[in-house]
């Protein structure tokens, strides 16, 4: 008896999980249209004023938000993937096996502080500091929040670069060095570019990462709704919107919708990028 | 044919998808005889095994059709009990599985899941119980475990160990557990598939004596690419060949004069 | 040629070591820096007493503690069983490809999805449509989601790393499909699993951007009575102390409920790899 009904429980349950994931993108997708029906699109992604609360004439432009997003991507991307590559090398192919079983985790460990860690060391350390040797009057900009940001997502891009470099089989490497090729010479013309579509991919998910990264950029990135118009200027990326704004709405307002629809935009765009990085992963290696 | 054969197959046949592996078998098995099934790689041998304990159920692109008749029975037909069968027909597989579980545990797996329980300990004691203990106690799970470790010529080597896990034995030692486990449902066929291929000459020799003692009140049925094991224990012999029986009967007869000339080129390891 | 070949190598391969090297040393900044703000802050007093509203020198983050454990076994209850009975689903009953590649194809993109993203969606469902208001429950549910995607993939991982041959073992013994499951191939399964999905709970505890939309309070009289009771909780304690509380002390109070909360997830996540290692140990298959 059990025997059968065990089974239809267990399919029950799954079906509970794909609805539960897929209901994520339901929901946004039906707030935003209700958002869509007050909005004009052309004015939602090309405008640039954002100002849901004035009385008289809200605007819905999200460039200032797109633009903070990508300044502050821009940043942690420039600062993680340079970094992240070559620490992922470092593992893979220059340090020593037991130095390199103490090394991931150790990196890996890096994954699992809370990003409002991060964000609190950032407000008492590095904006002064960045607020110092800049001369402006506080750190809370940009180039912080890109920092700060990139070391977020730094252990994804090295543990992701060196899974590809690792997969490059022994026998390329063999042949590079039996025709008398230096380390560094293998590594840059043989596994690098056999490795190529995993680190792509790390860069990808890497970027996946910063572009969700809310806490960080909600302490540090200085909250500003002008248009950036430099590494120092306050920015408000798209995340940090969501969260600040939330608890001012009306449920149920356009203003309410609006903020759903950025998150339909968040979560499109890393979607987007997690699958061409999935893609590249899983697609047969050399 | 026998007079009265415990297991009868007719005009068994198996394809895999698209590709017909068993072709039109016909064989009866006579009660407590050891039949050895002999053939190269790919004959068929396997196949023919599994569809005797319905475990071809478990490919999803297996077909069957004819019929295996085994206590007045057609078991391949739809209501046929195989919970039941499989317990009648047990089977022994080429590489020793244990369970990651202890010694006693794992011959007892086959009776807890019929509902018989542990015996109760409180949960303070030690596991471990002395062999003595173990030989005075009443309880039916104790009994069975020991009547089947020494049935497979186990229990001496394990009677003080039962706690360990069954992974620190050798390999001919947990091959004659899972023999023990399959006797300890106390099944009237055992089916034995290349059982002794992984293992030493000596850990085979003990096997092929258990396998002989068994045969006083079990029908054994064993694949076997060893010539020479078919030789020393097997009452009856069956060559497979391209998914049907060439030829079968006697052991002395079919290696001695075999009807057919593959027969002859087969035992005389012209191929194969 | 050569020397400046030569040269362009050592270059390259300092290089790389350097990176690790900085790497490493900006895990063990943050350590030393969380270390060096918040342990004037850390006692017993801070860890056990309640929280002081007017002055926060007084009170300790009891509260946040609790309401972060609460949340941590919430979260344990409700995705372990669901993930697991998915994981079990996909793996042991072998339905239509269909459902695995779905539930596959799902659960890798939505890992990648922000916080929150999640926090939005528990506000819709829990919060406003299924009307549980800002409280435990909410949160517990919205986490849940979170943490789902990571339990079920180590428990399918675990599931498949289980020998086919232990399955075929049992079923000739007489056992049925529900029994072999049960008895063999779900004991086996079990510490990959539960390593697994600690990982994903410590993760879920971290997070503070769903706890802002699906809301954490920063005052409370007393702790949660029931689940649809407001609650407090360390990383968003963390958060307010960080950026909106005015008292000169906040940012040590800060550093303090941050450590806390480091502690908790670095507590979770080497307990998770200790079991993983005393399991791979004890395992000889």
């Amino acid at each position: 008896m059990s025997e059968h009904i065990v089974p239809w429980c267990l399919m029950c349950a799954t079906f509970l999980t794909v609805l539960l994931l897929i209901g994520i993108f339901l929901f946004l997708f039906l707030s935003s249209l209700r958002a869509f029906r007050e909005i004009a699109l052309s004015e939602f992604f090309f405008g640039n004023n954002w100002n849901p609360i004035s009385y008289h004439t809200p605007s819905w432009g999200i460039v200032a938000l797109l633009q903070g997003t990508l300044l502050v991507s821009t940043v942690a991307l420039l600062f993680a993937s340079p970094l992240g590559l070559f620490t992922a090398i470092y593992l893979s192919e220059i340090a020593s096996p037991p130095l390199r079983e103490i090394l991931k985790p150790t990196i890996e460990m890096i994954a699992g502080i809370p990003s409002v860690v991060l964000g609190l060391l950032g407000l008492l350390f590095l904006a002064p500091l960045i607020a110092k040797t800049f001369h402006l009057s506080n750190g809370l900009n940009a180039l912080t929040a890109g920092i700060l940001v990139g070391i977020a997502a730094l252990p994804t891009i090295a543990s992701v670069c060196e899974d590809a470099l690792s997969g490059v089989t022994l026998r390329y490497r063999e042949a590079s060095l039996a025709l008398g090729a230096t380390r560094w010479t293998t590594i840059r013309w043989v596994v690098l570019p056999a490795a190529l579509p995993g680190i792509t991919a790390a860069i990808m998910l890497g970027f996946g990462r910063i572009i969700g990264e809310t806490m960080i950029v909600l302490m540090v990135a200085g909250n500003s709704l002008a248009l950036p118009r430099s590494l120092f200027s306050p920015v408000r990326p798209m995340t940090a919107t969501i969260a600040i704004e939330i608890k001012e709405t009306v449920i149920g307002s356009t203003h309410w919708h609006s903020l759903f629809a950025l998150g339909l935009i968040l979560f499109l765009l890393t979607f987007l990028v997690n699958f061409v990085a999935d893609f590249l992963i899983h697609r047969r290696t050399l | 044919m026998f007079a009265s054969p415990i297991l009868a197959v007719r005009h068994l046949n198996v394809w895999y998808g698209n590709r017909q592996v068993l072709g039109d078998v016909t064989l009866d098995f006579a009660p407590h005889h050891i039949t050895a099934l002999i053939g190269a790689s790919g004959s068929g041998k396997s196949t023919f095994l599994r569809s005797v304990n319905r475990m071809l159920d478990t490919i999803p692109i297996a077909r069957v059709e004819g019929e295996i008749f085994f206590q007045q029975h057609n078991i391949l037909q739809e209501d046929t009990d195989v919970i039941a069968l499989r317990r009648s027909i047990g089977m022994v597989f080429q590489n020793p599985t244990p369970f990651p579980k202890s010694i006693f545990d794992n011959v007892a797996y086959g009776l807890e899941i019929q509902g018989i329980g542990h015996p109760r300990r409180p949960w303070w004691t030690s596991r471990h119980r002395s062999s003595t203990k173990f030989e005075h106690s009443h309880h039916p799970l104790d009994i069975a475990v020991m009547r089947s470790l020494k049935e497979a010529a186990l229990w001496d080597e394990v009677k003080d160990r039962l706690h360990h896990s069954a992974f620190r034995l050798s390999g001919g030692q947990q091959q004659r557990l899972c023999i023990a486990r399959a006797l300890a449902v106390q099944p009237s066929v055992l089916l034995l598939d290349e059982p002794c291929s992984e293992l030493d000459p000596i850990s085979t020799r003990h096997i092929e004596q258990t396998l002989l003692r068994l045969r006083e009140h079990l029908t054994i049925v064993i694949v076997t690419h060893n010539l020479h094991q078919a030789r020393r224990i097997a009452d009856t012999t069956c060559f497979f060949h391209a998914g049907s029986i060439l030829e079968h009967g006697p052991t002395q007869t079919l290696f001695t004069t075999p009807r057919e000339s593959l027969t002859h080129d087969y035992v005389h390891g012209h191929f194969g | 040629m050569r020397l400046a070949q030569r040269f362009h190598e050592r270059l390259a391969i300092g290089c790389c070591r350097m990176s690790a090297l900085l790497t490493v040393s900006m895990l063990a900044a943050v350590l030393l820096l969380l270390i060096f703000s918040g342990f004037r802050v850390m006692n017993l007093h801070f860890l056990t007493a309640n929280w002081q509203h007017m002055d926060i020198a007084q009170g300790g983050i009891f509260p946040a503690l609790f309401g972060s454990i609460a949340l941590g076994i919430g979260v344990i209850t409700v995705s372990f069983p669901l993930g697991l009975a998915t994981a079990v689903f996909l793996t042991e009953y072998r339905p239509h490809a269909l459902w695995k590649r779905t539930v596959q194809l799902a659960i890798r993109n939505l890992a990648g999805v922000p916080s929150v993203v999640y926090g939005l969606f528990g506000l819709a469902v829990f919060v406003q449509t299924l009307a549980f208001g800002m409280s435990l429950l909410a949160a517990i549910l919205t986490l849940s989601i979170m943490t789902l995607p990571w339990v079920i993939t180590a428990a399918i991982e675990a599931l498949e790393a289980v020998p086919l041959h232990f399955r075929e073992s049992s079923l000739v013994l007489g056992s049925t499909h529900l029994q072999t499951t049960w008895h063999i191939v779900l004991p086996a399964a079990l510490p990959g699993s539960i390593t697994g999905g600690i990982i994903g709970v410590a993760r879920a505890l971290g997070e503070t951007a769903p706890l802002i939309l699906v809301g954490a309070t920063f005052y409370l009289s007393h702790l949660p009575r029931s689940l649809l009771d407001p609650f407090m909780a360390l990383p968003y304690h963390t958060f307010i102390l960080a950026t909106q509380h005015s008292s000169p002390v906040a940012a040590a109070y800060a550093a303090g409920t941050a450590l806390v909360l480091f502690g908790l997830t670095v507590l979770l996540c080497s307990g998770a790899i200790l079991a993983r290692f005393w399991f791979r140990k004890k395992k000889d298959w």
